[in-house]
């Protein structure tokens, strides 16, 4: 593996992305930096602007009006980068299914490398599902 | 050819070590005053290696020349400050006229190129931090000169850092009189808001302006901003030891000594750091125009006076 994956895969900054969620999966999100759960020890910051991260993390139904910003952010991080999706809405847009507002999953406007399941996820599973990414990119550039 | 030397061996690479292991102490405290774990050792130098090969973008309608020289300059002078520092720490005859002067100044350098950066940016939150950052530079700049002016009284009036450091071998540190105490104070809180850190980190604000004038950049613009602030944590502490605490001596036990001299002004920053919230912008001015400026004007009067 290159060190330029291996350096990212070691130290992800995160950019932290709500598209109209119930505001739960983000107070999860947050959970994750706090005593208990401390992803800084795996080198995982949040960081503030999208030009600074490597991860972009996504969290809510997707509506008409974020999807548009979600898509140019999405352009914007400097590549390469990760996106993971937080939470049922994020997934397949859970109780907001059937909603006017919601007409596409996340996944059909950017692509999705890892989904993290739950209403909202533990901050366990969170870091589980972190973990399985960084597997993820390193098997897959194993095999190359 | 021994500058070359110095330049690259002592002014880069010695200085960036330390200064990535500065960060790394800096932020495993931090964790630790937090009941946290914190991040591995090498993770500074993890940050940088990352950053390096991460895509660059240049934002649309910003001034491209002055967005990617700013962070070049900003290093370039922290190279040069600290290789100034090492030559006179190491062989204190060497020393040219006024040294102490082109360190004041060269030591300005990284805090501009912020501010240009931030203007060419072409982003209005970046805008707003280096508008922030120029004022926290002309007011941190005043007690900072008047504190370093202690140390020129002190030591019979020269400006040769070399001279300082000889006069304080022979006759003691500066910190040991009292007008040499209050100047570090000073000096001290000062170096803190020259550094950006917590209750002056008012440029960068992350939770208001989202890191202020580093906003637009991305990739190596970065991580060469990230290795400069990393080396001033090496530089600003060691300029400090040169001119109050007798420099860093390489020999023997001295060297023991030196170490603890840096290590204890990290924990100092980093405690004033994790105990203190942000301030605004104008009661940092307010803060460094009055009590900072006469308590070091005080010093002044103290150093005429011969105490
Ligand atoms: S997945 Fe559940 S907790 Fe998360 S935003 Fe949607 S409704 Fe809220």
């Amino acid at each position: 593996m290159s060190i330029k994956l291996k350096a990212l895969l070691k130290s992800p900054w995160v950019f932290h992305l709500s598209t109209g969620s119930c505001n739960n999966c983000d107070i999860e999100i947050l959970d994750c930096l706090t005593p208990r759960f401390d992803i800084e020890r795996f080198g995982m910051l949040l960081v503030g602007s999208i030009k600074h991260a490597d991860v972009l993390l996504i969290t809510g139904s997707g509506n008409r009006k974020s999807m548009e910003r979600a898509k140019r952010l999405y352009e914007q991080i400097p590549k390469p980068c990760l996106v993971v999706a937080v939470g049922e809405c994020a997934l397949s847009r859970g109780m907001f299914i059937h909603s006017y507002n919601c007409p596409v999953p996340i996944d059909k406007v950017i692509p999705v490398d890892v989904y993290i399941p739950g209403c909202p996820p533990k901050p366990e599973a969170i870091i589980a599902g972190v973990v399985k990414l960084i597997e993820k990119v390193r098997k897959s550039t194993e095999k190359k | 050819m021994i500058y070359i030397f110095y330049f690259l061996f002592f002014g880069f690479l010695l200085t960036a070590i330390i200064g990535l292991l500065a960060s790394w102490i800096d932020r495993k405290v931090t964790a630790k005053v937090q009941y946290r774990v914190g991040p591995p050792l090498l993770q500074p130098l993890i940050d940088i290696v990352k950053l390096l090969g991460k895509e660059t973008l240049i934002p649309a309608g910003s001034s491209k020349v002055t967005f990617l020289m700013a962070p070049v300059i900003g290093l370039a002078s922290v190279i040069l400050v600290s290789t100034l520092l090492w030559i006179n720490n190491i062989n204190p005859t060497k020393s040219f006229l006024g040294d102490l002067i082109v360190v004041l100044y060269l030591l300005v350098i990284p805090s501009i190129s912020i501010i240009m950066g931030g203007f060419a940016s072409k982003n209005p939150l970046a805008s707003l931090g280096a508008s922030r950052e120029m004022k926290l530079v002309l007011s941190y700049e005043l007690p900072f000169i008047l504190a370093m002016l202690v140390t020129v009284i002190k030591s019979g009036f020269t400006f040769r850092l070399g001279e300082i450091l000889t006069f304080q071998a022979q006759n003691g540190a500066f910190v040991g009189s009292w007008s040499g105490t209050l100047a570090l104070i000073v000096a001290i809180i000062c170096m803190q808001a020259k550094l950006a850190l917590v209750p002056f980190d008012i440029p960068e604000a992350e939770t208001e302006i989202a890191g202020g004038p580093l906003i637009e950049y991305s990739g190596s613009g970065l991580a060469i901003y990230r290795l400069m602030k990393n080396m001033l944590m090496f530089t600003v502490p060691f300029f400090l030891i040169i001119v109050f605490i007798g420099g860093l001596r390489l020999d023997g036990i001295h060297l023991l000594y030196g170490v603890l001299k840096y290590i204890g002004l990290v924990a100092l920053m980093t405690v004033i750091r994790n105990t203190n919230p942000r301030v605004r912008i104008d009661q940092a001015v307010k803060f460094f125009w009055g009590p900072m400026t006469i308590i070091a004007i005080i010093a002044i009067i103290l150093a005429l006076l011969g105490r």
